[in-house]
């Protein structure tokens, strides 16, 4: 993919995936059935994935479906169908008219300042080269120059977040005990 | 490609944050957090184009962490269902002052 | 001598501090035995067997409290009289002013503590102290087995200090704090007794009604530190040398300190706390109300002459106010049954004549009927207090509830007290201006003031309302004579009610009717001698008795008031033409005799209690006309109305609103609080995400501002 084409085919693209992610995921926040929330959501997460490839990271955009869409998302599914929740099980579960007003103003207002805010001035000389992150896939592969740094410049941060995974599942395996509300 | 990417992160990242707010299962809830985390992954992504892989590499990070705290909180929501029957965020009110 | 005379006030505020310290300990707490329940309720409450009636309980600390109490005012009595002697010897006739430290030294204000020694105040002194001790002495019988005797004493003695400083203050604002004061302590003895409403009552009112004329005090010392930058008797008397004659500063000023006048020494429209103020202790009446605090007003006028003689307007105005009071309180004093109130009219009628006699000019005339009214009133009043503890006491012995004042419960009784009996009598001549008593010669001088000024002075060339002065004048010379004439009439009237005629006091009581004990009866002795003798004190030119110095007390005076005299005469030392000096004193003389007569011829005491029906006007001076009736509806319900309305409801409704809006505050605040802290997820990612957006906020301002 080396250079990476910027061509009308490529923008059209571009914003399909960001519409269908954007519908997908208003159409995931107003799901009444959990099952279906999620569905919307792994719908998202692939066109996310999608948009992550166009962006010179594919890497990222197959852990994206591994992990996310693939573990992560059938995780929730299987807590859902543990719980037995159905549709009918909770009712009104959107809050009140009050309530999903407010919140969309404030959703209209958080994009307002999240768009008044990334006009900040960026640092000149961070910025590398147009096209060099697609060169490097070329010459090293897809994974290498994403590897490369992780397990040297921010190695502390791999371990650190190892060990957080290991704590993890340990409280998740004690949280989810069935006697963890007499050990309590 | 960097400010159309922002513009759909920030607007995920707003329909997730509207999400929270908005509903009382914990589980979609927990679902919409996923949904913010993925938005900010995107702006990772886009920025790294222009700053260096690092951005690519907190991704990887990202991902870790939100696969560890999905695991937790379904954890807690299923002991807390065991008592409350029900994942009802509005029945969790033991700290109401 | 003068040096020591911050020890004369200074002993009476001593003995108030050890009575008063002696008075909390015998304090019996409120109940059946309260010691200010009148008597007879707290026997009831206690169940008291009438059969053990011995001698009565000396109450806590009696001999210590009679010793302080009469001691402090008799040594001030001595250190006054030595002071006077040491005057007369030196001859002196500046004033001698004593500085004991700068107590109000404000930009051009220089107030100090100071007390001034000149003629006018020691005679005041001497007034005071003297009548102070005998009526202590008297006080320890009449209230000899009252539980509150200790307090009784430390308020006579505080009240004694505060007439001290008034009349020795150097200046208006320690003569205001002694003026306050005395109206306190008159507030703390005629509501002595004050479990009952009544009496409390009285005293409230009797404060209450003084305020109103002290606003006038205040405001004639607000115009004189204006206008003299000073408010030393010296700085005013040298300042008024000054200021236009007649204009209308000194009027004012003189307008507004006979507001006071009219307050404190209760003339129209003023007057109506003083016949209340009888619920008090008889003793209390005599001293308070008949010798000292009513006669302040006068001394306040003669301390200012200065200035009143300036003003012949202000000078006409309390002449027909006072002429307006003595008629108005003789002609009410013929109708009434309660021996304390006749006196108390009586006190009123007589300060009339004072404030008459001050307000043409003639100051001396108006100290010297002082003088001699304290001796003859404060022996009546007494006499009335030996009167009344006899029928108390019968009355006490025989658990009758009658009243112990009412005239129409007493009669004859010369035969069973004749020492108070021929003491009241000579009292009475003396009040009615018979001729060689203390009254005559002080009531014919004031008469014969008014009637010189009216010939010739600064008032008589003055208008009053567009009547001219001289007219005016000889009409007040009319109005006088016509209340010299009733005063002999009512005098006389409760005598005969009292001591002569028939006794109405119940066959159970007679035979326990007696004489008053000699601790009560040597004082009136003592007053009995003065009135009949007060007389030549200032003994007139023209009546030359026996070889007797004349113009004792116009000598005596001459330096303090005499160039404020010479003043409302045009300037010249005025004498009286002896002829009709003596015409005058024949005519005023032979009124009293008249009165008496008629008295004498006209009323039966046998007829008291017939059903008769009376006529209107008796009705109307029996209820004294209405006037106590048209305060309450002009005055006092209206305000009472407003304040509760507007005050109570509006401002207060307004505080207490303001108050409960705080308290309102704080829970809606914690509400609030309460509101956020609902164990809630949802709520706390509301709060979240509003923190985010703030924070956002602030940042984009940053970067677009």
């Amino acid at each position: 993919m080396y250079p990476t084409p910027v061509s009308l085919f490529y923008t059209f693209n571009f914003y399909l995936f960001g519409l269908v992610a954007i519908a997908s995921a208003l159409a995931f926040v107003t799901r009444k059935s959990p099952v279906t929330a999620a569905l919307w959501l792994v719908t998202t997460m692939f066109c996310l994935a999608a948009l992550y490839v166009m962006l010179d990271a594919p890497f990222i955009g197959v852990i994206q479906v591994l992990v996310y869409a693939g573990a992560i998302m059938v995780v929730f599914v299987f807590v859902v169908m543990l719980l037995n929740l159905g549709k009918e099980q909770l009712g009104t579960d959107v809050r009140g008219l009050v309530g999903r007003l407010g919140g969309g103003l404030l959703g209209l207002a958080l994009i307002a300042f999240l768009w008044a805010a990334h006009k900040g001035v960026p640092l000149a000389s961070v910025t590398i080269a147009p096209d060099s992150l697609a060169v490097a896939q070329h010459a090293e592969g897809a994974v290498a120059p994403v590897a490369q740094p992780l397990f040297t410049t921010y190695l502390l941060a791999f371990e650190v977040t190892s060990v957080l995974l290991l704590v993890a599942i340990v409280g998740a395996v004690v949280v989810g005990r069935r006697g963890a509300a007499r050990a309590a | 490609m960097l400010p159309e990417s922002i513009a759909i992160s920030a607007v995920l990242f707003a329909i997730g944050v509207v999400g929270v707010l908005t509903r009382r299962n914990a589980i979609i809830v927990f679902m919409c957090v996923e949904l913010m985390l993925n938005a900010v992954n995107l702006t990772f992504v886009a920025f790294a184009r222009v700053y260096g892989f690092a951005g690519q590499v907190f991704v990887v990070l990202v991902m870790t962490v939100a696969a560890a705290e999905a695991a937790v909180g379904l954890a807690i929501v299923i002991a807390n269902f065991r008592h409350r029957h029900t994942v009802d965020l509005q029945a969790i009110d033991l700290l109401k002052g | 001598m003068q040096n020591y005379i911050w020890a004369v006030p200074l002993l009476p505020l001593l003995g108030f501090v050890i009575n008063g310290a002696l008075s909390l300990f015998g304090a019996v707490h409120l109940g059946p035995a309260d010691p200010s329940l009148p008597h007879e309720a707290r026997e009831v409450a206690l169940d008291h067997d009438p059969a053990e009636h011995g001698a009565p309980t000396r109450p806590r600390f009696y001999t210590a409290v009679t010793i302080i109490g009469c001691l402090v005012v008799a040594l001030a009595f001595a250190l006054g009289v030595a002071i006077f002697v040491e005057m007369v010897q030196s001859g002196q006739t500046q004033p001698f002013v004593q500085t004991y430290f700068p107590w109000m030294p404000v930009g051009d204000l220089q107030i100090n503590a100071a007390l001034q020694v000149d003629q006018l105040s020691i005679l005041m002194v001497l007034v005071i102290t003297g009548i102070g001790t005998l009526i202590h002495i008297f006080s320890v019988g009449y209230m000899g087995d009252d539980p509150g005797y200790a307090r009784y004493f430390a308020y006579l003695n505080l009240f004694v200090f505060f007439m001290l400083v008034l009349v020795l203050g150097a200046n208006y604002p320690i003569l205001f704090v002694g003026w306050e004061g005395v109206g306190l302590c008159s507030y703390l003895l005629i509501g002595f007794w004050f479990s009952e409403t009544v009496n409390a009552d009285a005293g409230k009112k009797a404060f209450i009604v003084n305020r109103i004329g002290d606003y006038g005090l205040l405001m004639a010392m607000f115009l004189m530190f204006a206008n003299f930058k000073t408010l030393d008797y010296t700085g005013v008397t040298a300042a008024a040398g000054n200021l236009t004659a007649g204009g209308p500063l000194a009027t004012t000023i003189c307008l507004f300190l006979f507001l006071a006048c009219t307050g404190k020494s209760a003339q129209i429209p003023l007057y109506v706390w003083l016949p209340d103020a009888m619920a008090g202790p008889t003793p209390v009446s005599a001293l308070i109300h008949a010798a000292t605090m009513v006669t302040a007003g006068v001394y306040l006028v003669v301390r200012s002459a200065a200035l009143f003689a300036l003003s012949p307007v202000a000078g006409l105005t309390i002449c027909v106010v006072g002429a307006a009071t003595a008629l108005l309180a003789a002609t009410i004093a013929l109708k009434q049954w309660d021996i304390k109130k006749v006196l108390a009219y009586s006190t009123v009628s007589q300060l009339g004549f004072m404030f008459v006699a001050v307000g043409c000019g003639g100051y001396v005339a108006g100290m010297f009927h002082l003088v001699t009214h304290a001796f003859f009133k404060a022996l009546l009043f007494l006499g009335a207090g030996s009167v009344i503890y006899a029928l108390h006491a019968a009355y006490h012995e025989t658990h009758n509830h009658a009243d112990a004042q009412d005239m129409r419960n007493m009669g004859g009784l010369r035969h069973y007290m004749p020492w108070t009996w021929i003491l009241m009598w000579i009292a009475t001549l003396a009040i009615s201006g018979i001729p060689l008593f203390a009254g005559f010669f002080s009531k014919d001088e004031v008469m014969g003031t008014l009637f010189d000024r009216a010939q010739d002075s600064t008032l008589r060339d003055a208008h009053w309302l567009g009547i001219p002065g001289g007219l005016l004048l000889y009409t007040l010379y009319g109005i006088m004579l016509f209340a010299a004439f009733l005063t002999a009439i009512y005098m006389t009237r409760m005598m005969l009610y009292t001591f002569h005629g028939p006794n109405r006091s119940g066959d159970d009581e007679r035979p326990l009717l007696r004489e008053a004990p000699w601790i009560m009866t040597g004082p009136l002795v003592v007053l009995g001698v003065l009135s009949a003798t007060g007389g030549f004190l200032n003994l007139p030119p023209f009546f030359p008795l026996f070889g007797a110095p004349i113009n004792l007390l116009k000598n005596w005076l001459d330096p303090v008031v005499g160039p404020a005299i010479i003043r409302t005469t045009h300037g010249v030392a005025v004498e009286t033409d002896p002829t009709l000096g003596v015409t005058l004193g024949v005519i005023a003389g032979s009124i009293g005799v008249l009165g008496i007569l008629l008295a004498v011829i006209r009323i039966k005491t046998t007829e008291v209690g017939n059903a008769v029906p009376e006529p209107a006007i008796e009705r109307v001076l029996e209820h004294r006309y209405y006037v106590d009736e048209l305060y309450d509806r002009i005055f006092v319900r209206p305000l009472v109305a407003l304040s509760r309305t507007v005050l109570w409801k509006g401002v207060d409704g307004m505080i207490d609103g303001a108050v409960n809006a705080v308290a309102w505050l704080g829970r809606a605040v914690s509400r609030a609080g309460a509101a956020i802290q609902s164990g809630q997820v949802g709520t706390y990612a509301w709060v979240l995400v509003l923190g985010v957006l703030a924070v956002l906020g602030a940042f984009s301002l940053f970067l677009y501002a």
